[in-house]
């Protein structure tokens, strides 16, 4: 790497009068927004980040930041690690975008990859993952495996990201059971165990029997665990540790092949940039095993799923499907794009409520 | 929007858990400012209270020694405050507050090797048949240990603050320190001894949300309880009873909104969310009424010579 | 046996020493703790409180110190006023995010048009909406004598999901393809705070932020209700006598402190935020009650303690960038450090006797 040069140009970028210093490792910048302990989102960036590591071995070196706030202090972060000398720097958290889109602006020659945004420059990537495929497999064994026809959703905030997931689950499941019922709790928080745990319980108490979640913790898992009877999904990673019942599977966040990519993209001077959103196809979103307690048949259909969605074969948004109003969304055969399934913000037919905004 | 989804039974059998550990938090700094002290650490005594007891219990694999070890972490943490404020005569605001940042620090530090794993689970107490009555089955006799154990200890709280000679010092302390030196109570040693049982119950309060409630260990679990549990204490006007009723009205209003939302109630969510802060300080307006007042000597320094 | 025996008058010297001894005492058990995790404690402690200042990078996170200390700083010298006359206002985050949304929505309902009226405007909407805030607290404690504390730190909760309320609904940005979030005021140039000079970390924020601490210091210097606080703080019952209105004072405080807050949130949102966001508030209300209290309650004391912690906290991402550690273990540091500044603080005003006087 030409480090005198991107310094030097961060120097004259800032106005800065900066010692250089030969460096021979790549290094390599990560951004958090939670701790690495919160055992989901940031637990799951700092595993790829440790996959990088192990992979690269001494070529590269790799530090990061946790808990870091969204807004000034993210940014005063990223110039830190773009001043010491980092070539490619992931932001791991929507906020992080116009933070992220400054500091580009201000140290051309290193690399940025922001993740889950949607504004990109020359050196900023950005990079996300369809997780809503994997909601498709959860909503087909939820269908199949529901009895009081009840399945309850937990959700943290109203955005894109989790209506998608929502809108994903409650098609399939509704695939193969018409009879079936969503209801839905918006938690209003990114982080609350205790809260997530009263949210699971009331929706078991309202005849849930299958929950899903869009929060990271396992308290809920723990509810369903005491309730009995009821089904869940791990969430962000595997939650093994509550299988085979109530977990009977789960979606993971899986970044360490994109980071792994990405970094030998920077080390051999080829990387670009791009807009990723992959999914079950390149390995960015995983789902977990599914246990024994699921119906051979059932767990036979959920991978026959898997497979049709990694090969492309199948994509979760075909149409017919109409929008909550009964308005046409996509005509028979149509399939979503991107853009709109990027800002989603309706629920489809036959989702009961109104979405908070 | 459908009501009859929500089973009153087991709203009220979910409000008395979602309390607990809030009540428990709540019923420790009662005591600690009955004697005249406030300790806003409660966050922090909290969280060290819930790694304490998570680590123990999966070490062990007895939730019981875990719960124990919760309160002596809380405890030991609060000595720091303690030392503080009545060695050295620091701030009490300011130490408190400090405390919470030290322990959320030296929480996540102790817990990271053990984020993703599952404590032993804490049995539930046998009542037999009783648990199948109707009704009363599942509020009265469907609970944790832990839940009977926070009813416990208000009531021994309260009985120890009306009957008990030891009550009546504590309270004389917080009332007057300088009358209570004088008449030759060790102003100093009782007040050390309240905000111990305060870290105590902060740590069993930690504790009941890291191995009954979640149970998982992740940073910064307690997300804001202990600062509700401080809140609990005015709101109960430094009643100990009150402290009871506040907690499940609290826990109550908690769950009946999400009761709400899942049962389709076409209130704004985000409004729905503000209601048990809003109501808290509505109750808080109407009960101002009753001019029960704080400990007269809540927050001040006490030197001997003064 | 040890005791303690009250100065006469607080000694000038350990006043100026007793926060030397407990920076020292801080690097040397932080030094330990660094080293139990098995960094190195000498460079820790040089990344933490030399590298900001001093460091290769320090032309950059000099002024960075200013852009964190700024509304902690502002915060924290309304809470003081207040604190001085035993007015206990723990919801300044509220007040602060209220202030901030406020600013925000002027800015946002003008978008795009330009003209010079449109950031005082926010200026004065800001401020407005944080002391509005802190008149809910204000209003009930005089009205009905209901507990400010409790109220004032509910109201911070209220005001968090009225701030997610308005990031995922009227102040969403339309061109952010539904996203959360509003626009970015960096890109309007009429309502943005921009540095004053580029490079000097210089904002209006921080420009507010220091004028509050000459005004503070005047105030209670020289002005008859300086004089006000400082005897109700004290000497409640002589208060009346003084003839202190205890309802206005109340009202005077909660308020000032509460617009203070909004102004910081306001500053904060129009230049280094910029986004009306979800996690928009990051505990500046908080951290600014200890603020207030090492700063002893004095303006300059909390001039210092702000640039002290800001210190910390840039220091501390350093440490964890250059060094791997924890961002638990910095907090601990942060924690020991509060500590110790709160334990040497007595030296100021006792004496410490050797005799064999009762103990205490």
């Amino acid at each position: 790497m030409k480090l005198t040069k991107l310094l030097t140009s961060a120097a004259v970028a800032l106005g800065l009068a900066v010692p250089a210093f030969a460096d021979e490792k790549t290094k390599v910048g990560f951004v958090y927004v939670g701790p690495v302990g919160d055992g989901g989102w940031t637990y799951e960036h700092n595993e790829g980040r440790l996959a990088v590591e192990e992979y690269f071995g001494d070529e590269v070196e790799t530090v990061y930041v946790e808990s870091v706030p969204e807004g000034p202090d993210a940014e005063r972060v990223m110039t830190q690690m773009a001043l010491e000398g980092a070539d490619l720097i992931f932001t791991t958290s929507f906020g992080y975008m116009d933070p992220t889109i400054n500091v580009a602006a201000k140290f051309p020659n290193v690399k940025f990859e922001h993740a889950t945004g949607y504004k990109r420059a020359d050196n900023v990537s950005t990079y996300s993952a369809r997780f809503y495929e994997g909601r498709a497999v959860q909503g087909t064994i939820a269908g199949r495996m529901t009895k009081s026809n009840i399945v309850g959703y937990i959700g943290s905030y109203p955005i894109p990201e989790v209506i998608r997931g929502i809108n994903s689950a409650y098609l399939h499941a509704r695939k193969v059971n018409p009879d079936v019922q969503f209801k839905i709790i918006w938690a209003f928080t990114w982080f609350d165990p205790a809260k997530e745990a009263d949210a699971a319980k009331v929706l078991i108490e309202q005849g849930a029997d299958v929950i899903l979640q869009h929060t990271d913790s396992t308290a809920p898992q723990a509810a369903a665990e005491a309730a009995g009877g009821v089904i869940t999904f791990g969430q962000a990673s595997d939650m093994a540790e509550f299988g085979p019942l109530p977990r009977v599977s789960s979606i993971i966040d899986n970044w360490a092949p994109y980071y792994i990519e990405r970094t030998q993209a920077v080390i051999d001077g080829t990387w670009t940039s791009v807009d990723t959103w992959d999914g079950m196809d390149t390995g960015m979103v995983k789902i977990g095993e599914i246990s024994d307690a699921v119906p051979a048949d059932v767990k036979a259909e959920a991978e026959a799923m898997i497979a049709a969605i990694a090969s492309g074969e199948y994509e979760p948004f075909t149409g017919p499907i109409n929008k909550q109003d009964g308005s046409v969304w996509l005509a028979d055969g149509e399939t979503a794009d991107d853009g709109t399934l990027a800002g989603m913000n309706f629920y489809v037919e036959g989702l009961e409520g109104t979405i908070p905004q | 929007m459908d009501f009859s989804a929500i089973n009153p039974v087991l709203l009220i059998a979910s409000l008395m858990v979602a309390a607990t550990p809030i009540m428990l938090a709540a019923i420790g700094e009662l005591v600690v400012e009955k004697a005249g002290v406030l300790n806003l650490g409660v966050e922090g005594m909290m969280i060290v209270g819930a790694v304490a007891g998570f680590v123990t219990a999966f070490e062990t694999g007895s939730p019981i020694l875990g719960f124990i070890m919760a309160a002596i972490g809380g405890a030991l943490l609060s000595l720091v405050f303690a030392f503080l404020t009545q060695f050295v005569l620091a701030n009490q605001v300011a130490s408190g507050l400090a405390l919470t940042l030290f322990g959320l620090g030296l929480s996540a530090l102790i817990g990271q090797d053990y984020v993703g794993v599952k404590p032993p689970p804490t049995p539930k107490v046998n009542f037999g048949a009783l648990a199948d009555i109707p009704v009363i089955g599942p509020i009265l006799f469907g609970h944790d240990l832990v839940v009977y154990l926070g009813l416990g200890i208000v009531a021994g709280t309260w009985a120890f603050l009306k009957y008990s000679r030891a009550g009546l010092i504590l309270k004389a302390v917080g009332e007057n320190h300088d009358a209570a030196h004088a008449l030759g109570y060790k102003v100093v040693r009782v007040r050390i001894l309240a905000i111990m049982f305060g870290g105590a119950c902060a740590g069993l309060g930690g504790a009941f949300i890291s191995l009954i409630r979640v149970p998982q260990w992740t940073e910064g679990m307690t997300a804001g309880a202990g600062w509700i549990a401080l809140a609990l204490v005015v709101f109960a006007s430094w009643k100990p009873w009150r402290v009871l009723i506040g907690a499940y009205l609290y826990g109550g209003i908690t769950v009946l909104q999400l009761n709400a939302q899942a049962a389709g109630a076409r209130i704004p969510v985000e409004y729905l969310s503000m209601s048990p802060y809003l109501i808290t300080i509505l109750v808080l307006v109407f009960m101002s009424a009753d001019r029960s007042r704080a400990p007269a000597a809540l927050g001040k320094i006490f030197h001997a010579s003064n | 046996m040890l005791r303690l025996e009250r100065r006469p008058q607080p000694s000038k010297m350990w006043s100026y020493l007793t926060p030397l001894i407990a920076v020292a005492a801080t690097m040397i058990v932080g030094g330990l703790l660094f080293a139990a995790l098995g960094k190195p404690p000498v460079e820790a402690i040089k990344t933490i409180f030399w590298d900001p200042l001093f460091g290769p990078f320090a032309s950059y996170s000099r002024p960075q110190l200013l852009i964190k200390a700024g509304p902690l700083i502002l915060i924290a010298i309304g809470l003081a006023l207040g604190f001085k006359a035993g007015i206990w206002n723990i919801g300044a985050e509220g007040q602060y995010i209220v202030g901030a949304i406020c600013g925000a929505a002027v800015a946002l309902a003008f978008y795009p048009m330009d003209g010079f009226f449109i950031f005082p405007l926010m200026i004065l909407f800001g401020g407005l909406g944080g002391f509005l805030w802190a008149m809910i607290p204000a209003l009930l404690k005089t009205r009905f004598g209901t507990n400010e504390i409790l109220v004032s730190l509910m109201l911070v909760y209220v005001a968090e999901q009225l701030l997610a309320a308005m990031a995922l609904g009227p102040l969403k940005n339309p061109e952010g393809y539904g996203f959360p979030g509003s626009r970015n005021l960096q890109q309007y140039e009429a309502a943005y705070n921009a540095e004053i000079i580029a490079g000097t970390g210089m904002h209006w924020g921080v420009v507010a932020a220091l004028i509050s601490v000459i005004m503070a210091y005047i105030l209670l210097g020289r002005h008859v209700l300086g004089f006000h606080i400082r005897v109700t703080g004290e000497a409640p019952r002589a208060a009346g006598f003084a003839g202190v209105h205890t309802g206005r004072l109340v009202v005077i405080c909660l308020g000032l402190s509460g617009a203070l807050a909004g102004l910081a949130g306001m500053f904060e949102i129009s230049g280094p935020s910029g986004v009306v966001s979800i996690d928009f508030n990051v505990g500046y209300g908080f951290t600014a009650i200890i603020v207030a209290f090492l700063g002893r309650l004095h303006p300059l004391g909390i001039l210092l303690a702000g640039l002290l912690l800001a210190l910390t906290y840039i220091g501390g991402e350093m440490a964890q960038m250059t060094l791997n550690l924890p961002s638990a273990a910095i907090q601990v540091f942060q924690g020991m450090l509060l500590f110790f500044l709160l334990a040497v603080d007595f030296l100021t005003n006792y004496r410490v006797r050797i005799g064999q006087k009762e103990a205490v």
